[in-house]
């Protein structure tokens, strides 16, 4: 059976599909089958993350429906076998997701992958209830300034009493913290909140600090989860995430600012 | 308050009037269909205090009854009630063979739970103390699943071991609330009793809600938003300095709200 992972935040902008394309990348590569899927109906943006925009044919809401089955929506990534993408519909609205529908299509994807990842919209209405409604984890993507911080905390509230778990009093959803946008340097000014503020503030398990990077836009426009981008910090960051959602222990790096030796100021300026 | 009115038909004064009025009652949750064992523990509990539970109306609450834990035997369970001298008069949360059942027996059907805004209200005298209730009184909690009350845990006490996060308000009807975690800033805690509080308390924090100005707050890192004993209130700004962050207790003292070190 697999596990359903929501990839979720309150507050937009954050990093939801870039954590949700990273983080299926990352277990895919590792040998997991995995499949990712956009709920944001209406605004989709998980396919041009992947970079499989031009070959979607049907949708998730095509699936809901039962208009397409699953094997004729699902998009296989050209990068690695074991990865697949299931995007949402653009041309509806998100109250084309029904709880069974979800359910059925979630149900039916659980015998033939281990992960499933959900990259929830934004906000903390249907469609956000939509996603977390089945997970059995959590990932909650916070930026560290105050607004975002609140918004997940709200996330949080809601994910421990709307959810599937929560209403049948199973074991609750297993939450973690993903810290992205995060900038060592603005922290030591104090203009940023610090990894201890927030865990203070919300006191949830840390999987990963994302630190502030160029390459992470870069990857988004070309379509390459930036996971694949062993060379930057972003890149190696996530993978560390991945690496510690399976079980390992790996400390967390980039909470430093990076001081720079002589050479390395002279050469690189 | 509504003015005094005589309505009549005729010159004939009114025999009576019809109005609508609310009553606090003691509720008894049915955890499962076996009732010997509902005997042996209402007959402990009676023992304990047979006066309160003299002549007392009960309300019989199905809403955490198992589906498929057996039929509820209403004529013993009502017979089990009137023998310690209460007065079964109604069923609520029932499904709708249960309903029957308790139509039955002459038992009323009551409306589903009601969540019920008692910050304005303020009772005139204060309230009993805690009322020694069969089973659990249900607290109201919206969005917070807190650990359902066991049965048998006693009096009106809520318990809440995760933290409280922006935006969910735990209610303890009748009684103490207690809370081993941290409360956000946007959480909303109310109690009729006290609030203790085992962690940062960030959000709000109503004690009283009934008006009992004896009700306390007590907890370990004050960073309250918004604090209050039975509607006398006090918010972040006007909380000074040296009282944040550490060990308080709030408390009215001649209707004004204290804060102390603890």
């Amino acid at each position: 059976m697999a596990r359903i992972i929501v990839i979720t935040s309150g507050k937009g902008g954050v990093g939801k599909t870039t954590t949700s394309a990273a983080l299926a990348m990352g277990l895919a590569q590792r040998g997991h089958r995995t499949v990712v899927i956009d709920f944001d109906v209406g605004l989709r943006n998980l396919d041009l993350i992947m970079g499989c925009e031009r070959r979607v044919v049907y949708d998730f809401v095509n699936v809901i429906n039962q208009e397409a089955n699953l094997n004729q929506a699902l998009i296989r990534d050209k990068r690695c076998d074991n990865l697949y993408v299931l995007p949402a519909s653009q041309t509806r609205d998100k109250d084309a997701l029904t709880k069974e529908g979800v359910g059925r299509v979630l149900e039916e994807l659980a015998h033939g992958y281990d992960f499933i990842v959900c990259d929830s919209p934004a906000g903390i209405e249907h469609g956000a209830t939509m996603a977390m409604y089945y997970a059995d984890d959590a990932v909650v993507v916070t930026n560290p300034e105050v607004s975002s911080v609140r918004d997940s905390d709200r996330m949080l509230g809601i994910l421990s009493s709307k959810s599937r778990r929560a209403e049948s009093n199973d074991e609750p959803i297993r939450e973690f913290l993903l810290l992205t946008r995060y900038d060592p340097a603005r922290v030591e000014k104090g203009e940023m909140l610090s990894v201890g503020d927030v865990q203070e503030i919300l006191s949830l398990n840390l999987l990963g600090v994302i630190p502030e990077s160029k390459s992470v836009l870069t990857a988004s426009n070309s379509g390459v989860p930036v996971v694949l981008d062993r060379e930057s910090d972003a890149g190696k960051a996530y993978a560390d995430t991945v690496a510690r959602y399976l079980g390992d222990e790996v400390p967390h790096r980039f909470l430093q600012v990076e001081k720079k030796g002589f050479l390395k100021r002279f050469f690189r300026g | 308050m509504a003015g005094y009115q005589r309505t009549s038909v005729g010159d004939r004064p009114a025999v009576f009037e019809l109005k609508a009025a609310g009553f606090t009652l003691p509720i008894l949750r049915l955890l499962e269909a076996d009732i010997e064992a509902v005997a042996a523990e209402l007959g402990a509990r009676v023992e304990q205090a047979p006066e309160f539970f003299r002549n007392t109306p009960v309300v019989i609450d199905l809403s955490a009854f198992p589906d498929g834990g057996g039929e509820v035997e209403f004529p013993l369970l009502v017979g089990l009630l009137r023998g310690y001298g209460m007065i079964p008069f109604g069923v609520r949360g029932g499904n709708k063979a249960q309903n029957e059942a308790a139509e039955a027996m002459e038992l009323a059907i009551l409306g589903e739970h009601e969540t019920r805004s008692t910050r304005a209200e303020r009772v005139a005298a204060p309230e009993e103390p805690a009322p020694v209730v069969p089973a659990a009184v249900a607290p109201t909690v919206q969005e917070a699943p807190a650990a359902p009350p066991r049965p048998g845990a006693g009096a009106a006490f809520t318990l809440v071991t995760r933290p409280v996060r922006s935006g969910q308000r735990v209610y303890a009807a009748g009684g103490d609330l207690s809370i081993i975690a941290a409360v956000s800033s946007g959480a909303e805690l109310m109690a009729d009793g006290n609030i203790h509080v085992y962690g940062p308390l960030r959000g709000r924090a109503l004690a009283g809600m009934k008006g009992n100005t004896d009700a306390r707050i007590f907890c370990q890192d004050l960073q309250a938003e918004l604090v209050s004993v039975a509607g006398h209130y006090r918010v972040s700004e006007n909380i000074p300095r040296e009282l944040r962050g550490v060990p308080v207790q709030i408390f009215l003292d001649q209707k004004i709200l204290r804060i102390e070190k603890l």
